[in-house]
């Protein structure tokens, strides 16, 4: 981005005036002043500056300031909330175009924002403006112009988008500016892209490409206009208002000078290594209620010292409102993302384990709280009250310890559960199915072994590699061995259990064929486990690809197949897993069977929902049955067409099972993408037969849950089993008041069975502020949880709404909450600015981003399949993985350094930030594209594939060569780093610049336009601007 | 109507012709016999072969097929015992039999033996009644569809026919099945404290018979069935699971408490017929200490010709030996059983056959020499049996037809003749043929000629058939009031007597044990089901029903020998007179051999006196029944029930209960002491019985 045009205006906080500097921070857009200027200019100068510093709800910002709000990377300082003052959107901008020059900066401050807008012009590159400008220009005589305006910039920018990246350069777009002058200011919106702000782009959302160099594509551009024209043509004026703010800020004349670089419009990378400058590798300790944690993107240490770390709970935001009336008014949602098995990095202390022997945990009578650091002990230490219910607890004769003179009891530090945000109980039998200790858990390893999966080599492949991987069951720390058992199906149209008792000599399958009212044919030799049974297992798992290979089966069943394995289960009465690794559309007869049913004349109607519920109404009690079992389904797919996954996917995601999906898979390419999943899936930290509560503190509760669970009533979470990645969002309701002294508690209590078969709670407490300020709120939203909350909510809703009025809903809470702030925390400006809160800077282009998701776009170019994994792919993402699923990471390869471990900076995922001779990674969590630009450097293209030139590389290859050489070394050590902690191996696709495939690459690009609809994030920008004028209107 | 040809028939050599005897149809003889002459008689014409056997060449030979249906719910020791026994059968098997195995336990599971390097099997749930197509489909017997992916090369066509993966020839998989069988393990599943274990013997059979059918319809084929306890699930069940309930007696019978009774013999019986029809026969080895339900599933061997087997322990020598009986073989080395074998009977006409009693269906041939009065299985002519063996026995019933205007020559003759095709255990078909004929003589002016040709055995043996099949047909009681009634009727026609003068009433030596068998046979098992479970009931019906007319007799009353010092061992009266302190008793009832030390004898053994070298001959004394006892155990097919007693021991009860009561506790001291043992019984001895058919023969009443 830097390079682009974009001419940094000057950011500025409001809260503080003097942080400025960096065009980095966004804040608001649009000008505070423009309130003034009639035409809907903004007059940055006076009131921004005024107001921004001192009236701004930042007031406390200062002081957080630093830590809160990654600033901007330079600007550290950022304060929470800065406007960026749009340019000017009025005519008069014309006149500002002189101001593009540099010096024009110190004009920003200047009430004509026309001036600011200018300088940004200059410092965007040639390209952006000119875009900007022309088509501004057409839409200011008429909002319609749009389209023709588009058309316009096109021809402008194109020429100029090669020389862009320097913006120094290319400072042509001044005529833009002129253009400007007239409707609504179409030149401020390229301002507003320096800002960060993409308000400009209003005139036509579509727009979005002309700021990127790199996209001769012009086409597209009008298009899009289309779209959002109508609604523009009002609020367009508005955007461009949006300027660098507070005139403070852009005193610092030199600053903004310098910081052209950076867009005008916020910048997620910036926001992300502005965070991690500023808080990165440090420790976060959880000693206070209501804190802000860094973003997930960072890497800190956290200390546990009284709230649950945020690995395993984020919120939308830490501070709730009061009253509902508030949270009404903010719209912002009041949400937890839980991830209660989160996975803990080493350096950090793993949760304690407290032992209470038969008496069990320690709970208050009313609320059935489990005791925690919100207990207030009284009276001398006899009795305590519960933080949650506020009842009066006597405390149990083994548990009474005496007060020191805090009113603290003295084994504080001792006892995890008075000192610590989240610890863990042994669960006494009470806790237990039917008051019996459970057995150990089982994972059953369930092989399609249909006549398709045999001739591909995939049950070759997984019956080699089971026999690795079992050697790594999970298992307890202290344990030698896994206590986990394993069980072994593998089925075509009927199933074959396998007995593999370690005292047999040879295996022994049975065959069931009444599929219709599937049964376990046996008990003892099914579940062994895998120490003792080894020789067998080995002797069935050579076996298996050669006892199928004549067969000829065509047909698979899959309902009967989860029905045995949970069957199986619920006969050796121990919760587990069912590994199923399936290919094709159950047609067979049989329960559960499917029809083909992709019907893409759905698609954007009000039916279109259909697609993503199940096909037969089997599998939703079949899922109930799982769960009520402990049964858990984690499903491998490897179709060649379409399986339906709406259907079989049902009861993974509802049993807390995961979906893999490999398409089209090839044994010799996508076998190490599918055994990463394998291993790691096995492998990784779960709990089993698991139920979940939230309680909260009185004033408001738990309503909403989201995730790979299943609800029998509308409190207990369920699941048959919870991993490490899995995350349970959670909405929450006022249904009273809340104190701003005693806040806003939530206790997450998880009841499981340990992989070794111990029963176990697991608690995690967090405590949050509470405030009637809505500027509280604001500045203590987290905006990567909010789009956790809202693309679960959204993708949920699919299910029973038109994709069409999701999306409306999408963007008028994002107008909403930001015209909410606009209105009671920002300083007042004019009505043409677009104004966000520091802590939702990126809110726009991450929802846009959601918005852009295949789920919700109704197109029919994208396989119902696909659509229907992401959406389930979606709902049991924690935080960190929906950020990075939604907003993918790109980065450039070709300024790698070989002699540095740290990653080459992440850049904005756009087209225009690629180049020609630039070699690109780009990774969402899921799929991963190696970009390579026609003129990608010879030696790099040698060092890593090993050819001599662009023309040889070979770009059906999924995984790069080992090559000695350190490059290579380099590039595959940045994909492990990125590879790790994420839960699905993503597939590596080598990509050619200009070449077909490119298009493919091209949908991850979120920052423009999409390849199948879906605008970009400027013409989004301008979109919610306008929605968000409409609002303040 | 083609004819074979039969010593009865008339020919003319010179022409080469014969007269057919029972319809008089003159037949040319084929080619084969060109060169007959009155000197070259062919053995069918010659009078010491009535019976002939031909062998057919053509169509092809089938192999023998054994399916064993093993139930896995015994103990341990039970099981392992029947592991052993079901191991060694594979060595007796020719080489080229098809042998198949169904397990069941909760579930059943159909083995498919063709497996290398791992063990499959089908398994279904044991509480579902499948039809045998659902059966077939689910076994992939029937043909698959034409293979689906035509860019895959046609199969060659190894196997002959599906089936082969159940049914395999020995030769083949003799290894395989044997350690498969050795595998075997108890079922599996947990029986909770007092529960019976969960077995599925209904569903088990019902996919035996269903594979058989789909695979091997009209092929001698052996279901041979093992089970330790009564099916208590699925179709067929015979009791629940819960052991607080006992399994239907008589009583409960009698008071219709049996609730799973008729659903369960509906269910054999479908099973039964099909199995019947296809010319299949069942075995039904039970083993166990209570009853299995074999009442219920009597049908199955009854119908088919099979085997039942009825002892406490697979652990026995009783099973163990009386099952390798099964497989033994004659001089040829060829096993004595032949299979799906169908009896035509042919009669002059004056004689109609009115039915058959024994392990045999009906094959519903109406012809004109069946009669219109059905004595046991009638309305045919033919019969099938689906599996026979040396002792397979059928009774058969004719009706001598008296019409008015055709009345019987005199001086002639009336002919049958029975024809059997079976399948030889030496996989050929083959045709028997035999010829009988007999005199006739008029019932009015030739009754000494009846008289004197009166088999009372044979009809003893016969009355009896019929009397059983109607006690398991009708209501017990009413049984023995008809045979009461015909026995005097005999008396009467055939008696010498002064009217109204009991003391007058002599029989000739031709009827004068027929009283006699009467007596035994009302107190024998097959009429009277006191003191027995309906199992046990079943069983001993099951055997009278198939047994030659010796075996038959025993069965009715059994024999009795004594020994003594006093002289070489005699058979002695089956009366409470001859048990005696000094002698030893040695009964065979046919299902127990009863040796029996008198008191005197059991003290001399308890002290010793067998092991001193003076007193030798005690030594011999005591071991000579041993080695009678032997004898009849090496000959008997099922292996009796063994039973080494003495006086007062608690097993002398078979004794007793056997023996005429002519002492009981009620005329013991009228008596005198010393000659006998006296019977605690009410039931009336054979002196009050034959003083009641003397005093009820001569009287003008009945």
């Amino acid at each position: 981005m830097s390079q682009q045009g974009y001419v940094a205006t000057p950011p500025y906080s409001q809260s503080q005036p003097g942080i400025g500097l960096s065009p980095p921070h966004y804040g608001h857009y649009g000008d505070p002043s423009h309130t003034g200027s009639p035409p809907g200019m903004m007059k940055p100068a006076g009131p921004l500056g005024a107001a921004a510093p001192g009236g701004m709800l930042p007031q406390g910002h200062p002081p957080h300031g630093p830590h809160q709000f990654g600033q901007n990377g330079a600007h550290a300082q950022g304060p929470p909330l800065q406007r960026f003052p749009g340019p000017p959107p009025v005519n008069s901008a014309a006149p500002s175009y002189a101001p593009y020059s540099p010096s024009t900066q110190s004009s920003y401050p200047s009430p004509v924002s026309t001036s600011s807008v200018a300088q940004l012009g200059t410092q965007l590159s040639a390209m952006h403006v000119n875009s900007y400008g022309s088509g501004m220009a057409p839409p200011s005589q008429g909002p319609p112009g749009p389209p023709s305006a588009a058309a316009a910039f096109q021809g402008p920018s194109r020429s100029p988008q090669p020389s862009i990246l320097q913006p120094g350069s290319q400072v042509l777009p001044p005529p833009p500016t002129a253009l400007n002058g007239p409707s609504a200011s179409p030149l401020p919106p390229s301002t507003h892209r320096q800002d960060g702000l993409p308000g400009p782009a209003p005139p036509n959302a579509q727009y979005q490409p002309p700021p990127l160099p790199g996209q001769t594509l012009g086409p597209g551009y009008p298009l899009q206009q289309a779209n959002y024209g109508p609604q523009m043509a009002g609020a367009q004026l508005s955007y461009p208002g949006g300027f660098p703010g507070g005139p403070a800020q852009m005193a610092g004349p030199p600053q903004p000078q310098k910081k052209l670089d950076p867009d005008s419009i916020p910048s997620p990378i910036q926001v992300i290594e502005n965070d991690r400058a500023t808080r990165g590798g440090q420790v976060y300790t959880t000693n206070t209620r209501g804190q802000i944690p860094p973003l997930v993107t960072t890497d800190c240490t956290i200390q546990d010292q009284g709230n649950a770390s945020p690995r395993y709970i984020r919120c939308t935001t830490y501070c709730f409102p009061c009253t509902s009336d508030m949270a009404k008014q903010a719209q912002i949602p009041l949400a937890a993302i839980i991830k209660p098995f989160a996975t803990i990095p080493s350096n950090e202390t793993p949760l304690y384990l407290v032992n209470h022997g038969e008496t069990g945990p320690v709970r208050c009578n009313r609320c059935k709280a489990y005791m925690c650091p919100f207990m207030q002990f009284i009276e001398g230490g006899r009795r305590y009250q519960c933080g949650f219910c506020n009842c009066v607890n006597d405390v149990p004769p083994f548990y009474f310890q005496h007060l020191d003179h805090i009113g603290r009891r003295l084994d504080h530090y001792e006892k995890p559960e008075l000192s610590l945000g989240s610890y863990e109980y042994v669960a006494t039998l009470d806790y237990c199915r039917k008051n019996k200790p459970p057995s150990p858990p089982a994972f059953i390893f369930m092989i399609d072994v249909s006549y398709s999966n045999i001739k591909n080599g995939l049950v070759k492949l997984i019956c080699e590699e089971l026999k690795t991987v079992l050697e790594k069951l999970p298992k307890e720390d202290q344990e030698e061995t896994s206590s986990l058992r394993v069980g072994f199906i593998t089925y075509n149209k009927v199933l074959h259990f396998f007995n593999v008792k370690s005292t047999l000599a040879r295996p022994q399958m049975m065959v069931v064929t009444d599929v219709s009212e599937v049964f376990v044919p046996l008990l003892d030799g099914f579940l062994v486990s895998y120490q003792e049974s080894q020789s067998v297992i080995h002797n069935l798992l050579d076996q298996i690809p050669e006892m199928f290979a004549d067969s000829n089966e065509n047909e698979t069943v899959f309902a009967p197949v989860i029905r045995a394995g949970m069957e199986a289960l619920k006969a050796a009465d121990c919760p587990g897993k069912l590994f199923i690794f399936h290919s094709s559309l159950p047609t067979a007869e049989a329960p559960g069977k499917l029809k083909n049913r992709d019907d893409k004349k759905l698609i954007n109607t009000d039916k279109e929902k259909i697609l993503f519920q199940p096909q037969t109404n089997v599998y939703d009690p079949l899922a109930k049955d799982c769960v009520a079992h402990g049964c858990c389904v984690t499903l491998f797919l490897f179709p060649s067409q379409y399986v339906d996954v709406a259907s079989l996917g049902l009861v993974p995601q509802l049993t807390g099972g995961t979906l893999y999906k490999y398409n089209n898979f090839q044994v010799h390419l996508d076998s190490q993408q599918f055994l990463n999943d394998l291993r790691n899936d096995i492998e990784k930290k779960i709990g089993f037969d698991a139920i979940m509560r939230v309680r909260t503190s009185t004033g408001f509760r738990a309503t909403d849950f989201f995730g790979g669970i299943y609800m029998n009533n509308t409190t207990d979470v369920e699941m048959a089993a919870i991993d490490c990645d899995k995350a349970v969002t959670v909405e929450f309701k006022h249904d009273d008041k809340l104190s701003e002294d005693s806040g806003a508690l939530i206790q997450c209590a998880v009841l499981y069975t340990t992989v070794s078969g111990q029963r176990r709670l697991r608690i995690h407490n967090l405590g949050l502020n509470c405030s009637s300020q809505l500027a509280d709120l604001y500045k203590s939203c987290e905006t990567d949880a909010l789009i956790n909350f809202f693309a679960k909510s959204a993708f949920k809703a699919v299910l029973h709404q038109p994709l069409k009025v999701i999306r409306e809903i999408l963007v008028n809470q994002t107008a909403h909450v930001l015209a909410c702030y606009r209105k009671n925390c920002a300083s007042p400006s004019a009505a043409s600015q677009l104004i966000l809160p520091d802590s939702m800077k990126v809110l726009p282009v991450y929802m846009n981003c959601l918005l852009k998701n295949c789920v919700l776009l109704s197109r029919p170019e994208i396989s119902t399949d696909e659509r229907a994994y992401q959406r389930q792919l979606v709902m049991t993402m924690g935080v960190a993985d929906s950020q990075l699923f939604f907003y993918p990471q790109l980065r450039p390869i070709h300024t790698l350094d070989v002699k540095s471990t740290t990653l080459p900076a992440a850049i904005r995922c756009s087209e225009s930030r690629l180049s020609e001779e630039g070699i690109f990674l780009l990774a969402n969590g899921v799929n991963m594209f190696l970009w390579l630009g026609v003129s990608s450097p010879p030696e790099l293209i040698q060092g890593i594939f090993n050819v001599p030139s662009f023309a040889h590389v070979n770009t059906d290859i999924t995984s790069l060569p080992e090559l000695g050489n350190p490059y290579s070394q380099t590039l595959r050590m940045i994909m492990g780093i990125i590879q790790q902690k994420r839960p699905y191996s993503m597939k590596l696709t080598i990509v050619k610049q200009r070449e077909q495939p490119e298009m493919v690459f091209r949908q991850f690009l979120v920052e423009d336009k999409g390849l199948y609809g879906g605008s970009s994030y400027v013409d989004f920008l301008c979109c919610v601007h306008k929605e968000i004028c409409q609002l303040l209107n | 109507m083609v004819m074979l040809y039969g010593r009865k028939s008339q020919v003319d050599y010179r022409a080469k012709l014969w007269a057919c005897n029972f319809c008089f149809q003159r037949n040319q003889f084929p080619p084969a016999y060109a060169g007959i002459s009155e000197v070259n008689q062919p053995a069918e014409l010659m009078p010491q072969f009535s019976t002939v056997e031909y062998v057919i060449q053509r169509g092809a030979q089938s192999p023998l097929i054994f399916l064993y249906v093993v139930d896995t719910c015994l103990e341990e020791d039970d099981l392992q015992a029947l592991k052993e026994s079901l191991q060694m059968s594979l060595s007796l098997l020719p080489p080229d039999a098809l042998v198949g195995l169904i397990t069941f336990g909760r579930m059943v599971q159909v083995h498919e033996l063709s497996c290398e390097g791992i063990s499959k099997s089908y398994v279904f749930r044991g509480t579902k009644d499948l039809t045998a197509k659902q059966i077939q489909d689910m076994l992939g017997l029937t043909k698959p569809a034409v293979p689906v992916h035509p860019a895959r090369p046609a199969q060659p066509q190894e196997h002959p026919s599906i089936s082969s993966r159940f049914l395999q020839p020995i030769h083949k998989i003799d290894m395989n099945l044997t350690d498969l069988l050795g595998e075997l393990q108890r079922d599996p599943w947990p029986v909770p404290q007092g529960k019976r274990p969960l077995r599925s013997t209904g569903v088990a059979l019902s996919i035996a018979v269903g594979l058989l059918e789909g695979t091997f319809p009209n092929t001698g084929a052996r279901i041979m069935l093992f089970i330790g306890g009564p099916p208590t699930q699925g179709p067929g069940m015979v009791v629940g699971d819960e052991l607080k309930v006992p399994i239907r007696s008589w009583h409960d019978i009698e008071k219709d408490n049996a609730r799973f009774m008729k659903k369960a013999t509906k269910h054999y019986e479908m099973l039964a017929n099909r199995a019947a029809a296809n010319g299949h026969c069942v075995d039904i080895y039970a083993c166990a200490l209570d009853q299995t339900g074999l009442l219920e599933m009597k049908c199955c061997t009854n119908l088919t010709g099979g085997h039942m087997v009825m002892g406490d322990s697979f652990n026995t020598s009783l099973f163990k030996q009386t099952f390798q009986r099964i497989f033994s073989k004659d001089f040829n080395g060829n096993f004595r059983m032949a299979f799906g074998a169908t009896l035509e009977v042919k009669t002059s006409r004056e004689l109609k056959v009115a039915g058959a009693i024994g392990p045999c269906v009906s094959l519903n041939v109406k012809g004109p020499c069946v009669s219109e009065n059905e004595l046991g299985v009638g309305g045919t002519s033919q019969w099938k049996i689906c599996g026979l063996d040396p002792t397979s026995t059928l009774g058969i019933y004719f009706e001598v037809v008296n019409q008015h205007n055709a009345p019987i020559p005199q001086g002639g003759r009336g002919a049958i003749q029975f024809v059997t095709h079976y399948q030889h255990s030496s996989t050929q078909r083959r045709i028997r043929v035999t010829t009988i004929a007999r005199n006739w003589a008029d019932a009015q002016s030739q009754l000494k000629h009846i008289e004197a040709a009166f088999d009372q055995e044979a009809a003893a043996v016969l009355m009896a058939r019929l009397g059983v099949f109607r006690a398991e047909s009708e209501e017990g009681p009413d049984v023995l009031r008809w045979l009461d009634r015909q026995l005097i009727r005999l008396c009467q026609k055939f008696g010498q007597y002064t009217k109204e003068d009991p003391a007058s009433f002599r029989l000739s030596d031709s009827f004068s044990l027929y009283p006699q068998f009467m007596f035994h046979l009302r107190r024998s098992p097959f009429l009277q089901v006191f003191n027995n479970s309906p199992d046990e009931s079943s069983y001993y019906r099951h055997h009278f029903a198939r047994q030659d007319l010796t075996q038959s007799l025993i069965m009715i009353q059994p024999i009795l020998y004594s020994y003594s010092f006093h002289g070489p061992p005699e058979p002695v009266l089956l009366d409470s007179s001859s048990i005696l302190a000094d002698r030893i008793l040695l009964m065979d009832t046919f299902f127990q051999i009863v040796i029996y030390l008198g008191e005197t004898i059991a003290q001399w053994q308890k002290a010793g006196y067998q092991d001193m070298p003076e007193y030798e001959n005690f030594k011999h004394l005591l071991q000579a029944p041993l080695d009678d006892a032997q004898e009849i155990l090496h000959t008997r097919f099922p292996m009796p029930r063994y039973i080494n007693t003495e006086h007062g021991g608690s097993q002398a009860r078979f004794l007793l209960s056997k023996v005429n009561p002519s002492q009981t506790h009620n005329n013991l001291y009228a008596w005198g002491q010393e000659t006998g043992a006296p019977i605690l019984t009410d039931d009336v001895s054979l002196q009050v019985f034959m003083d009641h058919l003397k005093k009820l023969a001569v009287s003008s009443a009945c």
